[in-house]
């Protein structure tokens, strides 16, 4: 079956062969130089940690061994503010004295109160970022606003908002305001608009012209055709992505309530640090099904608002 | 163009009623959004109690917090003795007795006077010139402040009274005859003047001692004559070279801790680095199981998905307060935390990937009798690969932003020395200085990282 190559024939195999040869040197070297960086951050990683890798790794288990609590129903006891039959007055056993009485002997459980604060928080951050970025996004768009000037500020801005680290914004609002919701929503909001902005004047940018057309034809004026003419098309778009931010924001904010932003990552802080074992699985168990819940609610809502649209990597920030 | 009167709109509008007039339920659930929303933010002002927190905020000191981000005060204080006036320095600060500012001046004591101890100076007479002619004027026996062409004139007997001659100016505040008089020189500074001592805070733009601290030979000279020792100066410390002195002083620089720093820095680079790193390698595996067109046991589709979810949902923060206790705190604690969250999260978007991919290929590879390994070589992986780098690129920027704040639980890199930079309240000029870091590392890496990515699918890698 095989017949031998014309000269032209030969000379294509030659240079496919070049070609493929050089294609294989860039990609081991390229595999080459990961494996160096690799090796280097390895070993820097191990060097600069406090414990060093293979030393702890025989004894990671004992800290799974702590985390185990006495008995099985002492989670669900925890989670619940009920009393402990292991009650000896330390705070590992206190249960009962986190309850929120709302009225008369109705109570909600302090985990599930922080739990919602949580929620609030990602909630509030969420709709001010909405609002924020709401009215910014069109003055950034390169199809609604001509003055470049303009354009330029109000991106450079929403890229600040969106760079400067949450922490920072909250640190500073916890040494001025104390500890406290506040400026975990504070530093949520100021991210949330630098984000949600971004994602939205990308939107307004894709939007079909056509109507503000019209608009501008029968002599609207510049609020009229983004309200009339963009905001219908882009509102499906908008809220979708405000939701997958409230999913990112649900996170954030308990990675802030870690750090002094109260919520549920304040006390789980607290209770891993204090080897409180019962009340760390608790709350971990309520944060996973709070975060799930929260991502299914919004994955249905967005189907519903936009169809099987997929989002950017999931994240979007 | 022709202009509707005003009957024929009327026409219209009565020939087309729904069109006009808008459906009754759009209407009722705007507002209904509205008010809802309305309702909602209430009670969050309540629940938050807001209005409490916002009015019981230190602003004052905030104004101040912010003014330390790009500027910094140099605190001399003045003693008064029976006769003569001590000059000294916060413990900490670049200037000592026998090294002053060039703005403070001062008369040697007169010879009768009393010796002060080692770490004072002593004068008869000291003038800190604030901002052209602002100056604080100070005697053992009172003080003269001079502040956009007033003059405020203190008599002060040591130890015992401080009178003030007439009335006080705007700029002088002092809550009640005989006590301490504060003067306020705007952004230049201010002053307190007591009957024991006179405390002097001049604020001056930039960051101080940025470079050499005030333990360091090269402290307080100009760029020229650092550049002129560096290369041809005699050796200051026999034991090393002046460039070698010069970089051991930036490097252990006492104030802004350059050398630490650094170190941080690289740490959350290589926690982010690492991490998706290794969360790309293990999840690739795992997408083809998860995969339902590649692997065709439902059985083993749900298990992965399921598992990827688990990984996503019990959030990084857990995860990073999970490994700092079992690694201890550092960088193995925050690699990890990304590792497992991010290999839930690519999992979830390999696995999209490949079940979205073309048939074709395959086909034509299985049509030709190649063993299920080849299949998926030859077959699928040169469909998705550029996609899935071209994801771990796009989270590789987006976790060196993650792991500044999951540092600051104890999960190593740069984000535990913000936090407690911050926490101090006293190095707010520190902690520009690293948001400056991030911000510049981030940006840097975000652009390899898009860069990148155009390069391997053309310009549709827009986020």
């Amino acid at each position: 079956m095989t017949m031998p190559l014309s000269e032209a024939g030969l000379a294509v195999e030659q240079h496919w062969r070049e070609l493929a040869s050089r294609r294989r040197l860039y990609t081991a070297g390229g595999l080459f130089f990961l494996f160096i960086a690799l090796s280097g951050s390895l070993w820097f990683a191990n060097d600069s940690n406090a414990g060093k890798f293979f030393d702890r790794l025989p004894h990671f288990f004992d800290f799974v061994d702590q985390m185990i609590p006495r008995d099985v129903f002492d989670i669900w006891r925890a989670m619940f503010d009920l009393p402990s039959p292991y009650a000896d007055g330390s705070l590992k056993f206190d249960y009962p004295e986190g309850r929120m009485y709302l009225f008369g002997s109705f109570y909600l459980p302090e985990y599930v109160y922080k739990m919602l604060e949580t929620i609030n928080i990602a909630l509030v951050s969420t709709l001010i970022g909405f609002a924020f970025g709401f009215l910014l996004c069109f003055l950034a768009a390169s199809n609604l606003v001509t003055q470049r000037w303009l354009r330029f500020f109000v991106r450079r801005f929403l890229e600040i908002l969106r760079a400067f680290p949450e922490i920072v914004i909250a640190g500073f609002f916890l040494a001025v305001l104390s500890m406290g919701a506040i400026p975990a929503i504070i530093a949520v909001s100021l991210h949330t608009i630098g984000a949600l902005g971004k994602m939205f004047f990308e939107v307004v940018e894709n939007a079909d012209m056509k109507a503000d057309e019209g608009l501008r034809a029968v002599g609207g004026n510049w609020p009229e055709r983004v309200w009339f003419g963009i905001v219908p098309q882009v509102m499906p778009n908008f809220l979708s992505y405000a939701l997958l931010r409230l999913e990112i924001n649900v996170r954030a904010s308990t990675i802030i309530g870690a750090v002094g932003g109260g919520g549920i990552g304040e006390v789980l802080r607290l209770s891993i640090s204090r080897n409180h074992e019962a009340k760390t699985i608790a709350i971990i168990i309520l944060l996973f099904c709070t975060i799930v819940a929260v991502d299914q609610f919004s994955a249905w809502l967005r189907k519903r608002l936009v169809g099987e649209q997929a989002f950017a990597f999931g994240r979007g920030d | 163009m022709t202009t509707l009167s005003l009957t024929q709109m009327q026409a219209i509008s009565e020939r087309h009623p729904d069109v006009f007039a808008g459906s009754w339920r759009k209407t009722l659930t705007g507002w209904a959004v509205g008010l809802g929303l309305v309702a909602y933010l209430a009670f969050a002002w309540w629940f938050f109690a807001v209005g409490a927190v916002l009015a019981g905020g230190n602003w004052g000191i905030a104004g101040t917090y912010l003014a330390d981000w790009v500027s910094y005060e140099v605190r001399p204080q003045i003693d008064f003795k029976d006769d003569r006036l001590d000059i000294s320095y916060p413990r900490f600060s670049a200037y000592r007795a026998d090294r002053h500012p060039q703005w403070l001046k001062f008369e040697p004591p007169s010879a009768t006077a009393s010796a002060a101890s080692a770490n004072k100076a002593s004068a008869s007479r000291v003038t800190v010139e604030i901002d052209g002619s602002d100056r604080i004027e100070v005697t053992p026996t009172g003080v003269v402040v001079t502040n956009g062409g007033e003059t405020l004139d203190i008599a002060i007997v040591p130890a015992k009274s401080i009178t003030v001659a007439g009335e006080l100016p705007t700029w002088a505040t002092q809550k009640k005859p005989g006590e301490k008089i504060t003067v306020d020189f705007g952004f230049a500074g201010s002053a307190q003047i007591d009957a024991d001592d006179v405390n002097v805070r001049h604020r001056f733009f930039g960051w101080e001692n940025f470079f050499f601290d005030g333990h360091s030979p090269y402290w307080g000279k100009s760029t020229g004559e650092i550049l002129a020792l560096v290369f041809s100066g005699e050796r200051i410390d026999p034991k090393m070279s002046n460039a070698a002195l010069a970089w051991d002083n930036i490097v252990n620089n006492s104030e802004w801790q350059h050398g630490d720093v650094w170190i941080k820095m690289l740490q959350t680079i290589v926690m982010a680095f690492v991490g998706t790193l290794f969360a790309s390698l293990l999840a690739f595996p795992l997408a083809f199981l998860a995969a339902r067109n590649i692997t065709q046991n439902r059985l083993v589709n749900q298990v992965a998905k399921r598992f990827f979810d688990f990984l996503r949902s019990v959030d990084m923060l857990i995860w990073a307060l999970f490994f700092t206790r079992a690694f201890g705190p550092g960088p193995i604690a925050g690699i990890s935390a990304i590792f497992f969250t991010d290999t839930g999260t690519f999992g979830k978007l390999y696995s999209e990937a490949l079940e979205n991919i073309d048939d074709k290929q395959r086909e034509g590879m299985r049509s030709v009798g190649a063993s299920p390994v080849s299949v998926q070589r030859y077959g699928v992986v040169p469909q998705v690969l550029p996609v899935l780098i071209s994801q771990s690129l796009y989270f590789w920027e987006s976790n060196t932003r993650s792991a500044t704040i999951i540092g600051a639980v104890g999960a190593g890199g740069i984000g535990l020395k913000l936090w407690e930079a911050m926490r101090t309240n006293s190095d707010w000029e520190n902690v520009a200085y690293m948001v400056l870091l991030i911000l510049v590392v981030v940006f840097i890496f975000d652009n390899i990282s898009t860069t990148l990515r155009q390069r391997l699918i053309g310009n549709k890698a827009s986020h």
